[in-house]
């Protein structure tokens, strides 16, 4: 931090203290030399990418997918029951094995609602025999288990191979136009080295956010892909922010260096950053304890992800443009391109 | 210096109506309870959150090729025929794998270039022809694009067909339409049915009514036909199985060998009435296409005395002598239950499907499911919403009154955006209005730090405020421009409640802009000019 922008807050303070005003503020006049901290940022950065890349790697062993699959991705049957009186697990499995049912499992479906239980079967090879399952199970409740279900309570899905194998792909390549699509946006409004650095960003906070279902063991749903490819376009929010602001700065004072715009831009947009990625974060963990467990997984993936995306945007994103320049300039003084002007 | 803001606050009032009335109409009254009702009327649910069945069913395209095809065979033999050119067979070599296939065998080497000239005149348009050496055996193959455009054709027909059938359901606001994830795949969405069963019965039909001519039988089981036919079945002919009731009224299980091309069949039926005959037995009568009545009578005025076979969902209902000429109206005397011959009128009538289908996806969701769904994402919502609004008035004072009047507006405008449009409001789509209070909101954050921090550079209320604005408007573009990308993106590749999820966040942001931006900005110039000069802004 240079001496100009340390005499640019103190003038503030005074300017309040003058006006006696009364104004709540996060990190008013930090100065932290952010940059001096990329070792620490790689190093969590990599503690927790490579967790995730583990528990994929472990997954795809025992499981056979990097992390476990909902019933849209790996195909089969699910069948969501509520009964009249309070279920008993082990009551339905016997129910379901004396009819001759092979590898369904039963859970209870939500930690709140202990009348509902949710049995799934494993995918069907054969798309003609798609809808047996569901029938199966309803015919072996009927016949083995005195509780009765409650029809309007009961939700089924039954998802043979072809979609779900097609979902898989079409997901992955969602996130990658997805990804693209920004890479090309950043590209345009700023330079290609700003584009690929958020999207580097990004992908860490992707790879990291499917590494905590893959850590917790949590399935990925369709709409889990949705709340994946929602943080695609959110975590580039703050790093847009940020880039924003160096890019203001990097026309403004053309005689600092690098590092030192960037961490000042960091510093400027530091509240800004925690507090809309703050209330994101609220509105979303609103979402998490009262949206009902057919959203926790969603709002699970929000979580992680916007915490992660703020984290990356001023760890992953701002220093990355600093290394290029580094790497580019092998020590001499060259800036970075100023990035097209923004018309504003 | 004041603004005049007449105009900008009557426009804010004008689109502030309009959302009112799009979310809740004109209301039979202004109790609450009428006030719920007139929304639950306006805005669209989803399956997941009113149930209802979501089926993906895959088109089996295969089997329109390998009709036309069969068509042709039919065809290449009549033109050869009246050609005067000899040929020992024209058939299909791979009917199954390859039903685009044709080959001709055994014509006399002398006419090959007749043969050459007779199939390029009439078929070059659809196929193309191959070979013709010295083994005197062609192939046609049917064109790639004449394939892609007989599946095109044959999907649209398929989801027709399906739309008639449901439509006899009584379904309200079905959907049915090609999905986009895999080739020659419908998607259906039945809102309010429960019984699946019941709707798959009825959209796979598979009543389809063909007319075939009996190479042999009735044959005790289908070894004893295979050796009829000298062992193996040949390419053109078929093994199929009677099921109706014999004369003697008791059940048979007889196979009969049929020539696998049928005479009539499928959409070649104009209409179909149920009916008795003289002796008062069920019977179905039917009139065929012009088209398709010249081919029978072509057919049936050559082969008096020959037995042709009624096949329905793939077995044979009944076997009948030519006696005479039919061309384009006859009747079938099957031994038909009244069920059936109603169905089966009804299914001649809104056209048979052009291919059979199979079912991929199978969705059902209770209509308790779904309330509870309501209950749960309306209370995260509204816990949302109250936790950013008191973090803004805390953290903004008289600001942050400004942040929540926009805020409340958003959402209004994107409600009623909900209730004017078709778009569907899922559990997700919730989710997505939630997600919307959440990063609504960031764009009031940047706007606000940054007038602050214009404030702390030293300028004046009015000043602070333009500049704060100018700024942070491009950086509120570039947020909206990525997050709205990707929920395009994901509104191209999801499905039901993930395109709703899609929709809200898109609606909800774009609104946004307006709001957070238009909207908060008159306020707070609408607050400027009460503002005597050189006093601060509450921010």
């Amino acid at each position: 931090m240079g001496f100009e922008s340390r005499r640019y807050f103190k003038i503030d303070r005074d300017r309040n203290e003058r006006e006696g005003k009364e104004q709540v503020e996060l990190f008013r006049g930090v100065n932290v030399d952010w940059l001096r901290l990329k070792w620490g940022f790689l190093g969590f950065s990599l503690i927790f990418s490579v967790a995730g890349i583990v528990a994929m790697g472990w997954n795809w062993s025992h499981i056979g997918s990097p992390v476990p699959l909902g019933v849209d991705f790996r195909g089969g049957t699910q069948v969501q029951l509520k009964f009249v009186q309070l279920p008993d697990l082990n009551a339905i499995r016997q129910a379901i094995a004396a009819a001759g049912i092979k590898d369904a499992n039963v859970v209870t479906y939500d930690d709140a609602a202990y009348d509902e239980v949710l049995i799934s079967l494993p995918e069907q090879k054969d798309e003609t025999s798609l809808d047996a399952g569901r029938q199966q199970i309803e015919d072996a409740l009927k016949a083995h288990y005195a509780n009765p279900i409650i029809p309007a309570g009961t939700k089924v899905d039954v998802v043979g191979p072809t979609v779900g194998h097609q979902l898989e792909s079409k997901a992955a390549l969602a996130t990658l136009y997805s990804m693209l699509g920004m890479l090309v946006y950043l590209w345009f409004r700023f330079q290609l080295i700003y584009g690929v650095a958020a999207v580097v960003a990004c992908f860490h906070d992707t790879l990291i956010t499917v590494g905590a279902f893959a850590l917790t063991g949590q399935e990925i749903s369709l709409t889990v892909i949705a709340a994946i490819l929602t943080l695609v376009g959110y975590s580039m929010n703050d790093t847009i922010v940020v880039f924003d602001r160096i890019r203001e700065n990097l026309r403004l004072s053309r005689r600092e260096s690098l590092p030192d715009v960037v961490n000042r831009s960091i510093n400027q947009t530091l509240s800004r950053t925690v507090l809309t990625s703050g209330l994101t974060f609220l509105t979303v963990l609103s979402l998490f304890i009262f949206g009902g467990p057919v959203l926790r997984g969603f709002s699970f993936a929000l979580v992680v992800g916007i915490l992660i995306g703020t984290y990356s945007s001023i760890a992953v994103a701002a220093p990355m443009l600093v290394a290029w320049q580094q790497w580019r300039g092998q020590g001499k003084a060259t800036t970075l391109p100023a990035a097209r002007r923004s018309k504003a | 210096m004041k603004k005049n803001l007449r105009s900008k606050v009557v426009l804010i009032v004008a689109v502030l109506v309009v959302c009112i009335y799009g979310i809740v109409g004109v209301p039979s009254g202004v109790s609450g309870n009428a006030l719920m009702e007139a929304v639950g009327q306006r805005i669209h649910l989803g399956l997941d959150l009113r149930g209802g069945v979501h089926l993906i069913l895959q088109v089996v395209v295969k089997e329109a090729v390998s009709a036309e095809t069969d068509n042709t065979v039919g065809q290449i033999e009549q033109a050869l025929k009246t050609a005067n050119l000899s040929f020992t067979q024209v058939y299909k070599p791979d009917p199954t794998k390859q039903p685009q296939l044709i080959r001709i065998e055994g014509t006399a080497p002398a006419q090959a270039a007749t043969v050459r000239s007779t199939l390029d005149t009439k078929y070059s348009n659809e196929y193309d022809l191959a070979g013709g050496g010295a083994d005197n055996t062609w192939t046609l193959t049917m064109k790639p694009s004449v394939v892609t455009a007989l599946e095109q054709k044959t999907d649209e027909q398929a989801i027709e067909t399906i739309r008639d059938r449901v439509d006899s359901l009584g379904v309200s606001e079905p959907l049915i339409q090609q999905y986009g994830l895999g080739d020659n795949q419908i998607l259906v969405e039945l809102p309010g049915i429960s019984d699946v069963d019941r709707v798959k019965g009825i959209i796979q039909d598979t009543s389809r009514l063909e007319i075939h001519a009996v190479v042999g039988g009735p044959y005790k089981d289908e070894q004893e036909a295979a050796a009829s036919v000298g062992g193996a079945i040949p390419p053109d002919d078929i093994l199929v199985h009677f099921s109706g009731m014999v004369s003697g009224g008791s059940e048979s299980d007889s196979v009969y060998v049929l020539q696998r091309p049928y005479i009539v069949g499928g959409q070649d039926f104009r209409s179909a009435d149920p009916g008795t005959d003289q002796n008062g037995r069920r019977n179905v009568r039917f009139t065929l296409t012009n088209e398709a009545g010249d081919k029978f009578y072509d057919y049936t005025s050559k082969n008096v005395g020959q037995s042709m076979a009624v096949v329905m969902g793939g077995s044979v209902r009944e076997v009948a002598t030519i006696q005479s000429a039919i061309r384009d109206s006859g009747e079938i005397t099957g031994s038909f239950t009244p069920a059936e011959v109603e169905r089966l009128s009804k299914i001649l009538r809104t056209g048979a499907l052009p291919a059979s289908l199979i079912y991929l996806e199978d969705r059902t969701v209770g209509a308790t499911l779904g309330a509870d769904s309501i209950h749960k994402g309306v209370m995260a919502a509204v816990v949302g919403i109250v936790v950013v609004m008191a973090f803004m008035l805390f953290y903004y004072r008289g600001s942050g009154i400004n942040a929540d009047l926009a805020l409340i507006f958003n959402l209004v405008i994107l409600l009623g955006f909900m209730g004017v449009s078709t778009a569907t409001l899922t559990l997700p789509g919730i989710a997505g209005v939630i997600l919307t209070i959440g990063m609504g909101v960031d764009s009031n954050v940047l706007i606000f730090e940054r007038i602050r921090e214009e404030v702390r550079a030293g300028k004046a209320a009015a000043a602070a405020v333009d500049q704060g604005f100018a700024h942070a408007w491009v950086t509120i573009i570039d947020t909206h421009v990525t997050t709205i990308v990707s929920a395009a993106i994901l509104f191209m590749f999801g499905t039901g409640p993930v395109k709703g999820f899609a929709t809200t966040l898109t609606i909800g942001l774009l609104a946004n802009l307006f709001t957070a931006v238009f909207v908060s900005r008159v306020i707070f110039d609408a607050h400027l000019n009460k503002l005597k000069p050189g006093e601060p802004l509450s921010i």
